[in-house]
């Protein structure tokens, strides 16, 4: 078996046995980059010779005792919208493509600290707008198991890198389902925490009041321990809550008995595709087999959570990229005549069209006499979905659904149909809308082999309930050693 | 119709930096002067990823301005987010509060003609103070500084309750120093820490319904506020005269011209697209907190006031002028009480203190010299070491290089003659060089007394002791 095949708990395994080294396990990483990445763009920006180098020292420090831990040396890759000290952090946006951060994220604060070692920044629509990597500036992001197809978004780069062994997990952010649905495209787990469970502080804000950073993992148990490491009050982030520290990998137990699982029918019907509805059918037989009680329920108002998303999101990302205005640190067009037509032209100029799109609709929104009809009744709407969705969990552990309506689709097959690439987050953005932490775990392939995902949606800090439920169908049905993304098709 | 048809209505805004040592939202120093983008952070560059974090005293410091203004104050409040795009505001939008102040329904009471009147206060709010942009410093562009982005205010809301630009100046005056009184704000009007805009409207004196109003900025001082108002209502009644209608529009007061101009045309109308700042949890106070602040509370003017018609019985007036700022307030109270002689720092400070700082137009906050430097001018005077003119020019003197009253007096040579053989010495040549003023003195005009002490002041540039001079003439006359 390849290192670079190996999940990182089995990694820290063979780093605490000797078999391996941090170097060796780097250098894996950096060759499988350089052989892959011109068939995946997945990156932005590669740290591979910072990583090789970096490696090294730790490697030492290892063996003096100066450091420990688990983490210790273990390569990771990183969405670029979460900011990294020295390094570009584009956001895939030509408006940033020459930022570097003067300070670190608080997440990336953790991982340093760990002294885990960071190969690079990866692709995603720009700003996190998007649900196939398409909307990057820079390169659009192949699916490892279908090179024609969308790696899926926003957080692509980061889902496309782990499926293809080029990093062994990833940060990625989900504010409407830009870490699940690209997980679920590309075979991989991956986690939307709690709203609150993780600080935002150095993550380039989307819509501030859904994003979340999360881990993309080969498994749950990586999920678990990566979670482990980045929850927990910052106070730097105010909205990030004070709770007890919980073990997540302590949680995953291999037993779902008597766990209760509901079935919105609302999440199965018009829409969703025929194969990915009999797979998710088949998950819930296992999960019945498991010892689980099963149970379709009504989430009604879920159908209006997309459009309460796109009218919050919006607003408040028209107001967030607002500081991204030709004035400091971003794209400044190159001619101008006065400080409006800075503003218009390297507004223009910097942001690519899905970009402009949300900002247009997020402006119009909150302008006055519209602010009642949308933003405000937007948040009405959320506060319904929330209590809904509260009412279920009074009764239910877990709500499971399809992460995505469909598996990838092809490259440029919903770009020029903004309306339809919406559609695509249905089953994700409710999630979002209530603050619920939810996971995307892969559970079948369609008849073309694409991986289809299965989202299990937890109450609210209730991460462990999930991890749990995901660990357990994981265990008992081994998706990882069954399938394999096989880099078919492409133009080469 | 003249002038005198009309009916004034101001409101005013008033912002007021809050003196905390830290900035509203992340924990760069506040303080005034320093070099360019020198206390900035990740967060107030609003570097992208950064969030705010509430400074707790900014909270502590408008609920203390709210209690000290009788305002109700909230105890589910929010910060909202002000969009607009300019260089000296980095994140493109001001974190402000909209829908749900912390403190509302207040109001503060002013002298007037007709006896104390209420100004309404409206609502006051926290917000954050944006950058400043210098021009033309270098070339042609402009640069921007963010050391005051982020800097913590109030903003402070009256209902449209003034009808003259006494009243208006009255209110300010006493907004400011409540704001002193509870050290919440320096007020500086000079560093902009107290700034107003001023809303100005007329109507038919008898009319029920205001006029249109317009709104006007970038007055720093009492004296420009209340230029600008005269200005405002001149020509807005000129407007009227004339039989147009008043624009309502925003305008910028001109020191230089004496004039207000436009800002900004129709096309440019803001629409500032206020939403919860989603970065930000809600602020909720307890009845206890708001209780604990209330405790923290200093003696307020009002009730300083009270306390000096009976404790150090000043006249309504002077009380009025020493208790409208915490400065001389503290000054009267602190020099009184050093110098055990009230009436005289009373006097000092309705008189000469009064008039420089109106010359020099200074605020009390500038005053140089401290209480016991006054205290101790006043003591040499009741000893009979200075005259009370020569006091005068001590007083001048602790304004422009404040030191011991002492020592002023003995570097300067300011020492009053009070030996009997100099004072004899000058009385013999006053009368040797005065003889009309003896024959009158001696033909029973009194006052010829009054006018040889005088010269003999002159002589000795005010050193000579009045009381010993008086006394001394007699005596040689009546010789």
């Amino acid at each position: 078996m390849e290192i670079t095949d190996l999940t990182v708990h089995e990694l820290q395994e063979k780093l605490k046995n000797k078999e391996l080294t941090s170097s060796k396990i780097t250098k894996a990483y950096v060759d499988k980059i350089n052989r892959i990445e011109p068939q995946i763009g997945a990156f932005v920006t590669t740290l591979t010779d910072e990583a090789i180098a970096k490696a090294g020292k730790i490697d030492k420090k290892i063996e003096t005792g100066e450091i420990q831990g688990d983490l210790a040396g273990i390569p990771i890759g990183i969405k670029d919208n979460i900011c990294t000290k020295g390094i570009k952090t584009t956001c895939s946006s030509r408006m940033l493509e020459n930022f570097v951060s003067p300070y670190s994220a608080t997440v990336m604060e953790k991982i340093e600290n760990k002294n885990m070692i960071n190969l690079g920044k990866l692709n995603m629509d720009e700003f996190a707008m998007g649900g196939s990597t398409e909307t990057s500036y820079f390169k659009k992001t192949k699916n490892p198991w279908n090179l024609d197809c969308v790696p899926g978004g926003s957080s692509g780069g980061s889902a496309a890198a782990v499926a293809s062994g080029m990093v062994p997990w990833a940060l990625g952010s989900d504010t409407g389902g830009s870490i699940r649905q690209p997980a679920s495209f590309c075979g991989v787990v991956g986690l939307k925490p709690t709203y609150g469970l993780v600080s935002r502080y150095g993550l380039v804000a989307f819509a501030s009041s859904l994003d979340q950073i999360g881990p993309i993992t080969k498994d749950v148990k990586d999920s678990a321990i990566l979670l482990n490491l980045i929850a927990g009050h910052d106070e730097k982030d105010t909205t990030s809550v004070e709770l007890d520290k919980k073990d997540y990998v302590k949680a995953l137990k291999n037993d779902v008995k008597g766990l209760k699982i509901a079935v919105p029918k609302e999440f199965f019907g018009e829409g969703i595709n025929e194969e990915v509805k009999a797979n998710l059918e088949q998950a819930i037989e296992k999960y019945k087999e498991l010892g689980a009680e099963v149970e379709e329920i009504s989430l009604d108002i879920a159908k209006y959570a997309l459009a309460t998303y796109y009218i919050i999101a919006c607003a408040e990302a028209s107001s967030n990229l607002g500081r991204f205005d030709g004035i400091r640190y971003t794209y400044r067009t190159p001619e101008f005549n006065d400080l409006k037509e800075i503003y218009k032209k390297s507004r223009s100029e910097g942001f690519g069209a899905e970009v402009k799109r949300r900002i247009i609709l997020g402006t119009y929104v909150l302008s006055s006499g519209y602010y009642d009809a949308y933003y405000k009744k937007a948040q009405q709407v959320r506060t319904l979905v929330t209590k809904e969705f509260n009412k279920a969990f009074e009764k239910y552990d877990v709500i499971l659904t399809p992460t995505s309506p469909t598996v990838a689709f092809k490259i440029g097959e919903k770009s020029n149909n903004p309306l339809e690439m919406y559609l695509a987050d249905i089953c994700t953005v409710s999630v979002n809308i209530a603050g619920l932490p939810g996971i995307s775990i892969p559970c079948g392939v369609d008849s073309k082999g694409m991986p289809i995902g299965m989202q299990l949606i937890g109450n609210k800090f209730c991460e462990e309930t999930i991890l749990n439920a995901a660990y357990t169908y994981e265990q008992a049905t081994n998706f990882r050693q069954n399938y394999k993304p096989t880099f078919k098709g492409g133009a080469e | 119709m003249s002038r005198e048809d009309y009916e004034v209505v101001i409101g005013l805004e008033v912002h007021a930096e809050l003196s905390t040592e830290t900035k509203i939202f992340c924990s760069c120093p506040t303080k005034f002067g320093a070099e360019p983008n020198t206390q900035t952070c990740p967060i107030c560059m609003a570097m992208p990823g950064t969030l705010p974090v509430l400074n707790e005293k900014v909270v502590e410091y408008a609920v203390k301005a709210g209690l000290a203004t009788n305002c109700t104050i909230s105890q589910d409040s929010k910060n909202d987010r002000k969009n607009y795009f300019y260089p000296d505001l980095p994140k493109a939008y001001q974190i402000s509060q909209y829908d749900k102040p912390l403190c509302e329904h207040g109001y503060v009471e002013i002298e007037t003609e007709n006896g104390p009147k209420k100004i309404r206060i409206l609502r006051i709010h926290i917000e954050e103070d944006a950058g400043k942009l210098n021009h033309d410093d270098f070339g042609g562009g402009s640069l921007v500084d963010l050391n005051r982005a982020g800097v913590p205010l109030i903003e402070t809301v009256s209902e449209p309750d003034m009808r003259s630009i006494e009243e208006a100046e009255q209110y300010l005056r006493k907004l400011k120093s409540i704001f002193e009184y509870i050290e919440v704000s320096d007020c500086k009007m000079q560093e902009g820490s107290f700034r107003a805009d001023v809303n100005v409207s007329v109507r038919k004196k008898g009319d029920s319904k205001l006029g249109t109003r317009t709104e006007m900025k970038n007055m720093n001082s009492f004296r420009s506020i209340a230029r600008a108002i005269e200005y405002e209502i001149d020509r807005q009644i000129d407007v009227i005269e004339n039989g147009e209608k008043v624009e309502q529009e925003t305008l910028r007061w001109d020191d230089v011209s004496g004039k207000t101009f436009s800002m900004r045309d129709k096309e440019d109308a803001q629409d500032y697209r206020y939403f919860p700042e989603p970065d930000l949890v809600a602020i909720k106070l307890s009845d206890e907190y708001i209780e604990n602040v209330r405790k923290t509370l200093p003696e307020l003017p009002e009730s300083r006031k009270a306390r000096y018609l009976t404790e150090y019985k000043l006249s309504e007036k002077d009380a009025n002028i020493i208790t409208s700022s915490k400065h001389l307030s503290d000054l009267f109270e602190e020099a009184s009480s050093i110098c055990k002689n009230s009436k005289a720092v009373n006097n000092w400070i309705i008189s000469d203190i009064s008039r420089i700082l109106n010359e020099e137009e200074m605020e009390p906050s500038e005053i140089p010299f401290n209480s016991e430097q006054l205290a101790k001018m006043v003591v040499l005077i009741d000893k009979g070491t200075i005259s009370s003119s020569i006091g005068k020019k001590v007083l001048e003197e602790l304004f422009a290089n404040p030191k011991d009253p002492e020592e002023i007096i003995k570097e300067k040579g300011w020492i009053q003659i009070s030996d009997e053989g100099a004072i004899k010495e000058i009385v013999l040549k006053i009368i040797e060089a005065n003889p009309q003023s003896v024959v009158d003195y001696k033909a029973g005009k009194d006052r010829a007394i009054g006018f040889l002490v005088g010269q003999a002041m002159k002589e000795t540039k005010g050193k000579a002791n009045p009381q010993m001079l008086n006394k001394m003439f007699i005596e040689e006359l009546k010789k």
